[in-house]
């Protein structure tokens, strides 16, 4: 494609941001031109989020100048920035659930006969429009909640064409996509780009970037690494820019000697919280020595699976079994009597107490145990000391035994985690989402330990919605789709579009009819 | 590990030890002078003469003896309730039931000293005792009951099952345990085998030196035994206490029983001490002082005691202060309120220069 | 007690106008704390802030009335009084607001401490005042609605009322119109839902949660304030008698909607005017098996915890509720 020549829509020059204890941003300059897919490449934490919502007005910089269109302007909120022309749809969607699709697309817009709302019907028939010369059909008059993840976004996209956005920003909007919900969005994009829209996108998932941008910025710890067109580089080139080194794309390991089952779930039954079936039937088992993944997208049972296992959720009907114990209605405590531990996919609803210290943190469960607890009395010279162990074992940075886990990085705190779940001596381990928005040198500490892990016997599952870290790490895969396995393959004759299909819900028929919706 | 860095962390313990009395008791302190400025400037809108007013107050809560002694006693009941809150709060569980809790505990009580008049005294000592704790420990735990099994807030239920223990209360001493022949709304006074033993020849009683006891074992409690471990777990995220294996429901249960059963006790301890029979009114709000002694003593037994004590001295020094300058002393509630307000906001801004 | 009294017709009239007229201070904070909590503000400080609402009012009215400017205000001292019990609610919101919005109190401390400061307050200043407990103010006059109130029992039961009845009943109305129907109602539903979202369609949060905070404890000020101005014309410790932690309980069982709201707010108005009734009935013939009026007493709070239990839970509560705001934190 040829580069364009006009003036850049937006330009940011010399933008600084610190945070405590941090500098996210540290001299970005950034440029769009008009009708361009631009993306910025980088790691988690390099500082991407952070220049976008400062040039959507949520963040005031500490330093720097951005013009729009040549002009240079000064957000103070997220209202100026619309006003100008800005969109932004969020990583984590900022739609209110309870609400309509229409009443989130007007939020925070002009009413015509303000103080009242305007007209719905007129509302629904703008929408509608719009919905069909950009082909993002929904229904405005329905609930967002009771809406799919890819339709939410597609809402998120209208509320930024309906408030005239010229410029938009999306924040790693695959990270919640099936691949055929990813493969649905790029036309979308394109078309976008055609009716002269200019967009951000924010990625760090290096095949769609290539795929899909024509320039990109590489950020590095709040620095600018490079600006280059997507034509001039390929994969490896990305990832060491992002990451200052080499990069292994792919986790090594042996195959998997597998051996007796540790933990298995016989047409397991179970509720959401809203009471309705969450898991239908499930079946599925872990053996030690191997890994089992679950594939899916966000949304579909693995939360309330993970729950279920680890003794926080009723099971309606079915059987769990663990290393030989019945656990369908066993307790959080006795199912790590039995053997279980469990690396929680919320770090902070579940796996840490941000106040209390690391050495708390290190033995929640055990803490009534020898010989943390003497006669009754905690001693705290003992859980000191071998939560100092764990501390230099599991090389977790910054941390003293009184530090409060709050203070932690995002991959310390999962060293922790890993840690304390580690040391419990385990015969089963759950991993949901283990490298949730880490680094990448802490993604592959943790990939190294589970692999070692397995080898060294562990029954491990593992949860994840990322795609590429189940393909990287599992023995078996488990496609699950609205609490049921669609299918299970083994890693290695395993095809990522039979996967992909049965993410959004079909199953594999010998593979020889696939394809077939 | 070499010398220097050894000192180095030696040094860097003591400046966070430093750091962190700091923040234990700057925002106190801080908060104790705002309210005493705002209390200033609610007497200077009455008209009356602030040093006056204060020297007053000072003097009838500390002036001799005599006026320790009336602070002191004011302090056990204070200082049981808050410390009951103390535990019930760092869990998370709201329990603002303890006027309840403490008419419930001194009406168990009462009704055992009104029945049992002719036990042996030890006996009849520790049953009314008894007696007291576990009244005020069920009075609360319906409420967690309420909580665990239906989800009902219990700040809510709490404050109601307040009201129906004082109208309880009312009608008792009305009604059924009402005094022979006698007019008034109260019950007969106690024989003498009821009250607790008076200590070092002084109206000081033995409740006093059992709440400082009581001190020492809430610490021991919460920092020193694996239940307590768990209690704070429930309070700093009940959803990781979940995880870990800490059953929650029994955790407010616990903390439901045991806030509810020390300020029980304080209940018949001030029956069976300063009042010696049972009245209509009884507690004088000690059930919601409590919860401020608790929040200004920053939910630590120390801070507690030493929070109960300066509470205890507003209540009384005002009544001098009434005396003297002829301002009603509920000037005292304000200005304890006050306090707390200023701790609260006192605290929130340091925390945010932190971040 | 002759029970046949209790069913006959002139004492249902009087226990339903008596029920409704009471449930109105208890519905003007419920609607207060509606608008409040659909902001994800937990005020817990009703029951303060109606106090000091209760002695603003009652104290201005009086000194309207009997003060140096005695006669200038004339029928309008009622209505002034009013307007200051609103003042000094809202006063006490205000206080609630820079607590949990700006400094990020919690919430519940926030709540129950403000609470004792209220009482602590209302009671100072108004024995400052008053040194016997004799004083009292006219309140408003009945208006019967022309015509209206002359249609046999019905006219009887609801036409004829002082001007805060009709007032409130407008006004929930008016809190259902203004938070579904208008821009502001739906960004602070907006706001109490999912902050961040409603933070990056341009709407200032923090803002909104001040106004939601500031106007509900107006109208529990106001609510207050028309208990001891209109209602009883008296003003005495602890008066509002846990009518602001009644109305905490009652939003929920209204789920944060007005019109179920009012609902409840009469349901508790006639179990207190049933009460008022029966003591009254009792006291004629006080003898042998009357139920002791401390029991009938306890209805109001009874029938709270008897409607926490039918509604628990906070399924329909707000989902942000009682959860500071940071920009930072989204």
């Amino acid at each position: 494609m040829l580069t364009k020549t006009n003036e850049p829509v937006v330009q940011m020059r010399g933008i600084v941001k610190r945070f405590p204890g941090v500098v996210a941003n540290a001299r970005v300059d950034f440029d769009l031109q008009p009708g361009e897919i631009h993306t910025i490449l980088g790691e988690n934490g390099a500082g991407k989020t952070t220049l976008m919502k400062i040039l959507y007005g949520l963040h005031a910089a500490d330093e720097g100048e951005i013009r729009l269109r040549g002009k240079p302007v000064s957000f103070t909120s997220a209202r100026d920035a619309i006003a100008q022309g800005m969109g932004m749809v969020h990583q984590h969607f900022m739609l209110v659930n309870p609400f309509s699709v229409a009443d989130n697309i007007i939020l925070g817009q002009p009413s015509s006969r303000k103080p009242l709302m305007d007209d719905p019907k007129l509302i629904h028939q703008r929408i509608r429009t719009l919905s069909e010369q950009y082909g993002l059909i929904v229904d405005p008059e329905v609930e967002v909640g009771k809406l799919s993840v890819g339709q939410q976004q597609r809402v998120e996209i209208l509320k930024t064409l309906y408030r005239g956005a010229e410029i938009l920003i999306l924040d790693e909007p695959t990270a919640v996509l099936t691949p055929q919900e990813v493969a649905d969005l790029l036309p979308i994009l394109h078309r976008l780009t055609e009716e002269g829209k200019s967009i951000v996108f924010i990625s760090h998932k290096l095949d769609e970037v290539l795929k899909v941008s024509e320039r990109i910025t590489v950020l590095r710890d709040g620095e600018v690494v490079g600006v280059t067109p997507a034509s001039d580089v390929n994969k490896a080139d990305l990832a060491r820019m992002m990451v200052g080194r080499d990069v292994i794309l792919k986790v090594a390991k042996e195959p998997a000697q597998p051996k007796e089952a540790r933990l298995q779930l016989t047409d397991v039954w179970v509720d959401s919280d809203r009471g309705l079936p969450a898991l239908r039937g499930l079946n599925i088992e872990v053996r030690a020595g191997e890994i089992l993944g679950i594939a899916g997208v966000a949304g579909n049972g693995q939360s309330e699976l993970e729950e279920t296992i680890a003794g926080l959720r009723k099971v309606k009907s079915g059987q769990i079994t663990i290393c030989d114990h019945d656990t369908t209605r066993s307790t959080p405590r006795d199912v790590g009597r039995f053997g279980l531990a469990h690396v929680p996919s919320d770090r902070y609803k579940m796996g840490l107490l941000p106040d209390f210290s690391v050495a708390e943190n290190m033995f929640l469960q055990r803490i009534g145990e020898s010989p943390f607890t003497q006669r009754g009395v905690l001693d705290w010279k003992a859980i000191h000391q071998q939560a100092q162990g764990l501390i230099n074992a599991f090389n977790v940075r910054g941390a003293t035994v009184n530090t409060p886990a709050a203070s932690l990085s995002g991959g310390n705190a999962q060293k922790m985690i890993l840690a304390r779940e580690l040391d419990r001596k385990p015969q089963v381990l759950i991993a949901a989402q283990p490298t949730r928005g880490l680094d990448v040198s802490a993604i592959e500490y943790v990939h190294s330990q589970l692999v070692e892990q397995r080898d060294a016997g562990l029954a491990i599952l593992l949860i994840s919605t990322e795609l590429d870290e189940i393909l990287a790490l599992s023995d078996r895969i488990a496609v699950m789709y609205e609490g049921e396995i669609m299918g299970i393959v083994d890693a290695a004759d395993a095809d990522i579009d039979d996967i992909g299909l049965m993410m959004t819900g079909s199953k594999p028929t010998n593979g020889q009819t696939r394809g077939t919706l | 590990m070499t010398q220097e860095q050894t000192e180095a962390i030696n040094t860097g313990q003591t400046e966070s030890r430093n750091r962190a009395l700091w923040r234990a008791l700057g925002p106190p302190v801080i908060g104790a002078v705002i309210g005493f400025v705002i209390g200033a400037l609610l007497i200077l809108m009455a008209g009356a003469n602030v040093q006056e007013a204060y020297t007053a107050m000072l003097r009838g809560a500390f002036g001799g003896s005599r006026q320790i002694t009336e602070t002191v006693l004011k302090a056990a009941p204070l200082l049981l309730v808050g410390l009951g809150l103390t535990v019930a709060f760092r869990a998370r569980v709201w329990n603002i039931g303890g006027e309840g809790q403490f008419f419930v505990g001194a009406l168990i009580g009462a009704v055992i000293a009104l029945n049992f008049p002719d036990w042996p005294r030890p006996l009849l000592l520790s049953i009314m005792l008894l007696g007291g704790v576990v009244g005020g420990m069920l009075w609360a735990m319906l409420a967690g009951v309420m909580k665990i099994k239906w989800g009902v807030s219990e700040i809510i239920s709490t404050l109601m099952f307040n009201y129906i223990a004082i109208l309880l209360v009312q009608y008792m001493a009305r009604g059924p345990l009402q005094e022979p022949g006698g007019y008034l709304p109260q019950s007969a006074q106690f024989v003498p085998e009821a009250r607790l033993p008076l200590l070092f020849d002084s109206r000081i009683h033995a409740g006093v030196i059992l709440a400082v006891i009581l001190v020492a074992v809430v610490y021991g409690l919460l920092w020193a035994t694996p239940l307590g471990f768990r209690l704070r777990m429930v309070g700093s995220r009940s959803s990781v206490a979940r995880y870990a294996g800490v059953s929650v429901e029994k955790s407010i249960l616990f903390v439901m029983a045991f806030s509810g059963g020390l300020i029980g006790l304080a209940g018949i301890i001030e029956v069976s001490t300063q009042l010696t029979r049972l009245k209509g009114d009884i507690s004088g709000g000690f059930g919601f002082a409590g919860i401020l002694v608790a929040l200004l003593g920053r939910m630590h037994p120390l801070g507690v005691a030493i929070a109960s004590i300066l509470f205890a001295a507003l209540i009384i020094g005002s009544e001098s202060m009434h005396v003297v300058s002829g301002l009603p002393n509920s000037l005292a509630d304000a200005i304890q309120a006050v306090i707390v307000l200023s701790v609260l906001a006192v605290d929130a801004l340091a925390r945010r220069r932190q971040k | 007690m002759d029970w046949s009294q209790v069913l006959q017709w002139g004492f249902v009239i009087a226990l339903v106008t008596a029920g409704i007229r009471l449930a109105v201070p208890v519905l003007l904070a419920v609607l207060g704390e509606i608008i409040t909590e659909r902001s994800g503000i937990l005020n817990l400080g009703l029951e303060g802030i109606m106090i000091v609402g209760a002695a603003g009012g009652f104290m201005t009215a009086y000194y309207l009335e009997t003060g140096p400017l005695a006669g200038l205000a004339g029928s309008w001292s009622a209505w002034l009084g009013l307007g200051a019990g609103m003042l000094a609610g809202m006063a006490m919101g205000l206080l609630m607001a820079v607590l949990s919005i700006t400094l990020h109190v919690d919430q519940v401390i926030a709540g129950v401490t403000l609470v004792l400061f209220g009482h602590g307050l209302a009671d100072y200043f108004y024995r400052l005042q008053f040194s016997s407990l004799t004083a009292r103010v006219t309140g408003l006059e009945q208006i019967s609605i022309p015509l209206l109130s002359d249609i046999p029992v019905l006219g009887e039961l609801l036409f004829r009322y002082d001007p805060t009845v009709y007032l409130t009943v407008f006004l929930v109305f008016l809190t259902w119109f203004f938070l579904f129907h208008t821009t502001w109602g739906l960004n602070i539903r907006s706001i109490g839902e999912h902050p961040a979202a409603t933070e990056t369609s341009g709407i200032n949060v923090n803002l909104g949660r001040y106004a939601a905070t500031l106007i509900g404890a107006g109208l529990a000020g106001l609510g207050g304030a028309t208990l001891t101005v209109v209602q009883l014309g008296l003003f005495r410790e602890g008066i509002t008698a846990g009518r602001g932690w009644i109305a905490v309980a009652l939003v929920i069982f209204a789920r944060w909607r007005p019109g179920l709201a009012l609902v409840g707010a009469l349901l508790f108005g006639l179990a207190d005017a049933l009460q008022f009734r029966i003591q009254a009935l009792s006291q004629v013939e006080r003898g042998v098996g009357t139920l002791p009026y401390e029991f009938l007493l306890m209805l109001p709070y009874l029938l709270t915890l008897i409607a926490l239990l039918y509604r628990r839970g906070r399924r329909d509560a707000p989902a942000a509720l009682g959860i500071p705001y940071t920009q930072d934190s989204h």
